[in-house]
């Protein structure tokens, strides 16, 4: 079978992820760009004799690439091996598109051009002329629309068709004057063997023209790179005089600018401009005055409905777990393979899972905010108030992220261009929290606050969490990192109603994840966990307590015995020796072992703080009747210890995932390090001395 | 002729000149805000800071640095 590579590229938004996912009989695979961590979504479809792999590359604006992930989209474009390129543009904002197009159609390599969105152009009393866009450009236009699947289809037929073609490739020409300087700049290049091809030999002259440096990296190392540089000094000082620009770059730039300009104005039918949903959403959403608290009140709302909502099918996951639990209690015989995965797994699991509902409402919130546009105005009404604390708006999408995941967090802060802002955006996103550990904090909410702040409490939580981060990024800026933050300037996206599917799709996603997660590698280390807490069996204390526990009659003093005796073997167990060594480290912020081994094993995830102290204070307690286990909380555990670890969980380290993410992301070894060190000893001043200050108010 | 920073809310003119320096020229090109697109400033926050303009369909927020730097000649101004 015949292979066929196309490239799909387009500006940001343009729905190239919408269109990928809606191709019919296509299988995706979701992957990284070599050596980078930006997400590669490919597709591959067979037609015919050939199958066709897409590339959805990052959203990218124009071949001066600005983000780090333009530029990841640019070296694709530049130096992977591919047959086509299939450029998706919005119908809505043709003419900005078609500036891209026109680079893209300085490579000359086969291309069609997807004009997607045209439900919203249609919807509006406008139309675009397919047949005249072609005649134009010289290359096949298909009109699409990802969401009523439109034309999706056609664009393989289009690829095979485009493909087997031996067309001669479409030439875009400039003016007169330019051309005659593309002319000598490419006689040069022909002396290079390199440049032989005449066609790449153009695209290298007009990329040098636009004052591409990463083309310019290429021809520096050549023989001729003496003479080159000579004549490009000359050309651009004669072509900046004659056009009265700066820059040839800019001439370069208002050519396409008029060339896009006419190409509109021929094949449009402009819709008639109204004030869209939109504006009017808009004049609210980011007005001078009631656009941060109307944000503030989404932010809250957020989180109330997290665990408002997400607390009524808690109780019924519980008891579903416990019912489970009893019934391998009753069936099993009593041993090791009995307790592992009555006492062990299945808690531990459970107490995982409840959290479930918690999580994905979470997860939905921030997702409806990124799909809608909302995310974007949030950075626009926040990028004042960001740039007080050395950050820029564009930081708070990655820290808006964070609450739902760290780990796309770090990649979200891709999108920041300057690597200062960036890394000082990295260093403060694990004081996000993420939805991973909400678990904890739901469940020492529960156990140590009346039920009617529970919402409140969480969200301040989360608010606090935010602000340390603004506090610790101001500081970072000011004795770190020297230098104002970067530019800020943002496309605002249209307000679009999210696709129901896609949410779903991400859901699901999300929900299989989780409980593949709960069910391996929670699981897992709930194994562990137990096994390190169940032996060695010390037959001294059990000897003992069983001569005891005959010897007295009453039903009382025996289970106070038991009990007395589980505690005792725990602790000698071997994850309670090693609880008792670092408990000395714990102790100042109130923690029993118990504790500091669950937050020091929470590094692995934080879902395994909880089951771990779900197996912890369960092996210790044989009371039947305090069996939830926030009620062992609440016998075992101080209020200001509660807040304490509460103030950990918030600032320390978070999951391995994340952290092997940050070192994939931050090449420099001493930001590596700083990164490792630096949460754990600030949560530890925080906690104790927060510790301190309740004592002190005689909690 | 006048930066953007100005203009009022509701204010449309046509760009004279961005004195912008590359990368930011670049960005603002590709977002289509070029000598002779027409603006129309949409709103900006309280305390002026951040900008937030529209030029064919496309909604740009900027920096009042950025913003600064780019001058109209004022067609339709409500004062
Ligand atoms: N009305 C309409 N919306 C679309 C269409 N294609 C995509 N969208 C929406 O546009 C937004 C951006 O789409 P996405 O595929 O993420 O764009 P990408 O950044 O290019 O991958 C999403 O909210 C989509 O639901 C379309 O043809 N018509
Ligand atoms: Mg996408």
């Amino acid at each position: 079978m015949k292979k066929i590579r196309v490239a799909l590229a387009g500006q940001p938004n343009v729905g190239k992820s919408s269109i990928i996912n809606s191709v019919t009989g296509a299988r995706l695979h979701v992957g990284n760009f070599s050596g980078v961590t930006v997400e590669k979504k490919e597709v591959f479809i067979e037609r015919g004799d050939y199958e066709i792999e897409i590339i959805d590359l990052p959203g990218i604006y124009s071949l001066n690439a600005y983000t780090p992930e333009e530029h990841v989209a640019k070296k694709y474009l530049y130096e992977e091996d591919y047959d086509l390129i299939v450029n998706v543009v919005d119908a809505n904002t043709l003419a900005r598109n078609l500036i891209f197009t026109m680079q893209l159609m300085d490579m000359q390599k086969k291309m069609i051009l997807v004009v997607n969105m045209i439900d919203e152009v249609e919807k509006q009393g406008g139309s675009i002329d397919k047949g005249k866009l072609e005649e134009l450009l010289g290359i096949p236009v298909i009109l699409t629309s990802a969401k009523e699947h439109r034309g999706v289809d056609e664009i393989i037929d289009q690829i095979v068709a485009t493909h087997e073609s031996d067309k001669p490739k479409n030439k875009l020409y400039y003016d007169q004057r330019i051309e005659e300087q593309i002319d000598k700049i490419v006689k040069v290049l022909h002396k290079s063997p390199h440049f032989k091809d005449p066609e790449y030999a153009r695209f290298i002259a007009i990329r040098l023209l636009d004052r591409d440096e990463d083309i310019y990296k290429i021809i520096h190392d050549l023989p001729i790179f003496i003479e080159l540089h000579e004549l490009l000094g000359k050309i651009y000082r004669e072509l900046e005089l004659e056009y009265d620009e700066e820059s040839t770059s800019d001439i370069l730039s208002d050519e396409r600018y008029a060339l896009s300009k006419a190409l509109v104005m021929e094949a449009v039918k402009k819709p008639e401009v109204k004030v869209s949903l939109t504006d009017r959403l808009d004049r609210l959403l980011i007005h001078p005055v009631f656009g941060l608290p109307i944000f503030l009140f989404f932010m809250w709302l957020l989180f109330q409905l997290t665990f408002e909502v997400g607390s009524i099918p808690m109780d019924m996951i519980d008891a579903a777990f416990t019912e489970i639990s009893n019934v391998v209690k009753a069936t099993l015989p009593d041993g090791a393979v009995q307790s592992v995965l009555a006492d062990g797994v299945i808690p531990a699991v459970g107490s995982i899972i409840m959290f479930l509902p918690n999580i994905l409402i979470l997860f939905l919130g921030i997702n409806l905010l990124e799909q809608t546009g909302y995310m974007a105005r949030t950075a626009f009404l926040l990028d004042g108030f960001m740039k007080k604390f050395g950050l820029q708006g564009k930081a708070f999408i990655p820290l808006v992220s964070g609450f739902g995941c760290t780990v796309p967090a770090y990649m979200a802060a891709r999108t920041l261009k300057n690597p200062t802002d960036r890394i000082i955006t990295m260093l403060v996103l694990g004081f996000m929290s993420c939805s991973a550990r909400l678990p904890v904090y739901v469940l020492l909410i529960g156990a140590f606050f009346p039920t009617a702040h529970a919402g409140n409490i969480l969200f301040i939580i989360y608010i606090s969490g935010a602000i340390l981060g603004l506090i610790v990024a101001k500081i970072l800026r000011t004795v770190l990192f020297k230098g104002e933050p970067e530019p800020f300037v943002m496309e605002m996206p249209p307000y679009r109603f999210p696709s129901m599917k896609a949410l779903g799709m991400e859901l699901w996603i999300k929900t299989k994840l989780f409980i593949k997660k709960a069910g391996t590698f929670i699981a897992g280390a709930s194994m562990i966990i137990w096994f390190l807490s169940s032996y060695p069996h010390s037959g001294t204390i059990e000897e003992s307590y069983t001569r005891k526990i005959e010897a007295v009659q009453s039903e009382e003093a025996k289970a106070a015995l038991e009990n007395e005796m589980a505690a005792k073997a725990l602790e000698n167990s071997y994850l309670g020796r090693i609880g008792k060594t670092i408990e000395p480290f714990f102790s100042p912020i109130g923690f029993d072992w118990r504790m500091s081994v669950a937050v020091v094993a929470g590094l692995a995830a934080k879902e395994v703080v909880v089951s771990t102290l779900a197996t912890l204070y369960a092996v210790g307690d044989a009371d039947e009747r305090s069996n939830t286990l926030i009620q062992r909380l609440r016998d075992n555990v101080t209020f200001k210890a509660a807040i304490a670890m509460i103030v950990i969980i918030m600032i320390y380290s978070p999951c391995i995932a994340a952290m092997s993410t940050f070192w994939a992301e931050v090449p420099q070894w001493a930001w590596r390090g700083f990164y490792l060190v630096y949460p754990n000893v600030l949560a530890w001043l925080m906690a104790f001395g927060i510790y301190r200050l309740l004592d002190m108010m005689g909690y | 002729m006048k930066p953007i920073t100005a203009c009022k809310i509701g204010c449309e003119g046509v760009i004279v000149r961005i004195r912008a320096k590359e990368p930011i020229k670049g960005r603002l090109f590709s977002l289509g805000l070029a000598k002779g697109s027409r603006v129309r400033i949409l709103d900006h926050t309280l305390a002026k800071q951040t900008w937030e303009i529209e030029s064919d369909g496309t909604k740009i927020a900027l920096r009042d640095e950025e913003a600064e730097s780019i001058f109209i000649e004022p067609k339709e101004c409500a004062a």
